[in-house]
């Protein structure tokens, strides 16, 4: 009974209230910072309710979904691919000069696989996207909701949870692994490059010697675990976004805030995944 | 079950009741609202009927766009009631909101055209969204004629950032009627235009008025403007009515504030 009073109060057509503001910022709140935040905790559950109520229930905007594959995935490619391979660059010149003091030089190759698939890849992965992604999605989301274009999607009686926030949290869902994916094996391509060019050594050889003795459970869960990212940038940048208040200083704000908090957030939960990769997938 | 079928919409004998003056399509009672200490609305009442139209007029921050607002469900009220053909729409879900919502126009103060979609676009959004049956031929054709409607027939392929205000607020009603709306809701239509393009666009509300017999609330500072288009005035001041009749009421009226605002106007 309680339950389904609270889902209903959830689910009724409220107004969402004023944003999370950061430190620094010009917006003035008589709130306590822990009463401030733990209402911000609120407001994002219920967002989260209301926007897995309306991506659950039809219509179902595939053509939205569509375009936002598109600007989310193929469009962070480029920067995602480039930041994974950078990354492969580093590891390779850090992992050798500290595996040959110790003496260890022959376990490069593994130490370069393990690194980027564990854990640089799909953190490198999660906090590019949640710059370039979440800084995207806040502003323009804030962007219409201060040019009253959100309510004008309201009034035309269209779900504005279903069509802007549902679409585009799915999509860094879905994209997030594949993107991961991209950058882990630009990572090691790079890290292989690097490699071979201060000692020749052949891909086959690399990869053969890098992946010696790894099975799936070093491979799928902390690919997949970026799906949570994905979830994690889309629903914060959607809520900071959908929420603004105040012109154009609003839409900056927003922008901002999207990214900080997508981005703690995203390095929080790594922390609790990966523990729980350890207990789940030894 | 689906929420959406609980909201039954107004039944045949309903809308007779409605066309023939019976029954309010719009109906606002004792409507409260704050915003923090700002008291914005202090129990406005009101009722509006099929083919009727009612100018709201008050001076700025009288919370005459907030009580569009509350009508349409974009903000909720403190307390008091909005009747929408009979149905309360507080507490209902976005979605049974949204099966009433089909039902009305609303013409923001400012348009809130969609900036990345062309004009076009702007107008068949609501078609493209409920009225999935209908083939693209259609859509084309019947967005054309909403736009030549309202005399925007050449800006097809324009941006919203590349036509004036007042083609604007003309494309902004287009789309506020392409569901063929029952009611529909103008913020401010001639705020911010000339003379002559706020004179088209009064003509266009009157013509539009004529052809769809809507019942309609319009928000307005502009006195002359809500006489030439208005059945009925209500004039708000600290968040209540003052006054609440046709022009010769309001003209007739010995409240002092009313005089004030006819002096001003």
């Amino acid at each position: 009974m309680i339950a389904a009073r609270l889902t209903a109060a959830a689910d009724r057509a409220t107004p969402l209230p004023a944003p999370l503001t950061l430190p620094g910022s010009s917006m003035v709140s008589t709130k306590g910072p822990i009463n401030q935040f733990l209402e911000w905790f609120g407001d994002l559950g219920i967002f989260f309710w209301r926007v897995a109520r309306a991506a659950a229930t039809p219509p179902f905007e595939f053509r939205e979904l569509f375009r936002q594959l598109d600007e989310i995935g193929s469009k962070s490619l480029p920067l995602v691919a480039l930041a994974g391979a950078a990354t492969g660059v580093v590891l390779s010149l850090e992992a050798r000069y500290s595996l040959t003091r110790f003496g260890a030089k022959s376990l490069l190759p593994a130490a370069i696989v393990f690194s980027v698939i564990h854990e640089t890849g799909p953190i490198i992965t999660g906090l590019v996207v949640s710059g370039r992604v979440g800084a995207g999605i806040g502003a323009e989301l804030a962007s219409m909701k201060v040019t009253e274009q959100i309510d004008a999607i309201e009034a035309s009686a269209v779900n504005p949870y279903r069509l802007l926030a549902a679409t585009r949290i799915l999509a860094c869902i879905l994209m997030m692994p594949l993107l991961t994916l991209a950058s882990d094996c630009c990572g090691l391509l790079m890290g292989w490059v690097t490699q071979a060019l201060v000692e020749p050594v052949s891909l086959h050889q690399f990869i053969n010697s890098g992946f010696n003795g790894a099975d799936f459970n070093d491979f799928l869960p902390p690919t997949f675990k970026t799906a949570v990212f994905g979830l994690i940038i889309g629903l914060i940048a959607c809520f900071q976004g959908m929420r603004t208040q105040g012109g154009a200083a609003g839409v900056g704000r927003a922008a901002t805030s999207s990214v900080v908090l997508s981005s703690l957030f995203v390095i929080l939960a790594d922390v609790v995944l990966v523990k729980l990769i350890i207990i789940f997938f030894p | 079950m689906n929420g959406i079928d609980q909201i039954p919409m107004p039944t045949a004998m309903q809308r007779e009741a409605e066309q023939d003056g019976g029954a309010a399509v719009i109906a606002v009672a004792g409507l409260h609202k704050s915003f923090g200490s700002q008291r914005v609305l202090n129990g406005i009442s009101l009722k509006v009927k099929r083919g009727e139209t009612l100018a709201v007029l008050g001076r700025s921050g009288t919370g005459k766009s907030v009580l569009l607002r509350l009508i349409i469900g974009l903000a909720k009220p403190d307390s008091g009631s909005v009747r929408i053909h009979g149905h309360d729409i507080a507490g209902l879900a976005l979605d049974q909101l949204g099966e009433i919502r089909k039902k009305m126009g609303f013409l923001f103060q400012h348009a809130a055209l969609y900036d990345s979609l062309t004009v076009e676009q702007n107008v068949a959004f609501p078609l493209q969204h409920h009225q999935k049956k209908m083939s693209k031929s259609e859509r084309a054709d019947r967005v054309r004629g909403l736009l030549a409607e309202v005399g925007m027939e050449g800006a097809l392929a324009k941006m919203p950032s590349d036509i004036s205000g007042g083609m604007q607020k003309r494309v902004g009603l287009a789309r506020a009627l392409a569901l063929q709306p029952d009611i529909l809701l103008l913020d401010e239509p001639t705020a911010g235009l000339d003379p002559i393009s706020s004179g088209e666009i009064d003509d266009l509300i009157l013509k539009l008025q004529e052809e769809h017999h809507m019942a309609s609330i319009v928000v307005t500072h502009d006195l002359h403007s809500a006489k030439t288009i208005a059945d009925h005035l209500a004039l708000l001041n600290e968040g209540n009515v003052v006054v609440q009749g046709d022009f010769e009421e309001l003209q007739n009226s010995d409240i002092e504030f009313v005089g004030e605002f006819l002096k001003h106007s």
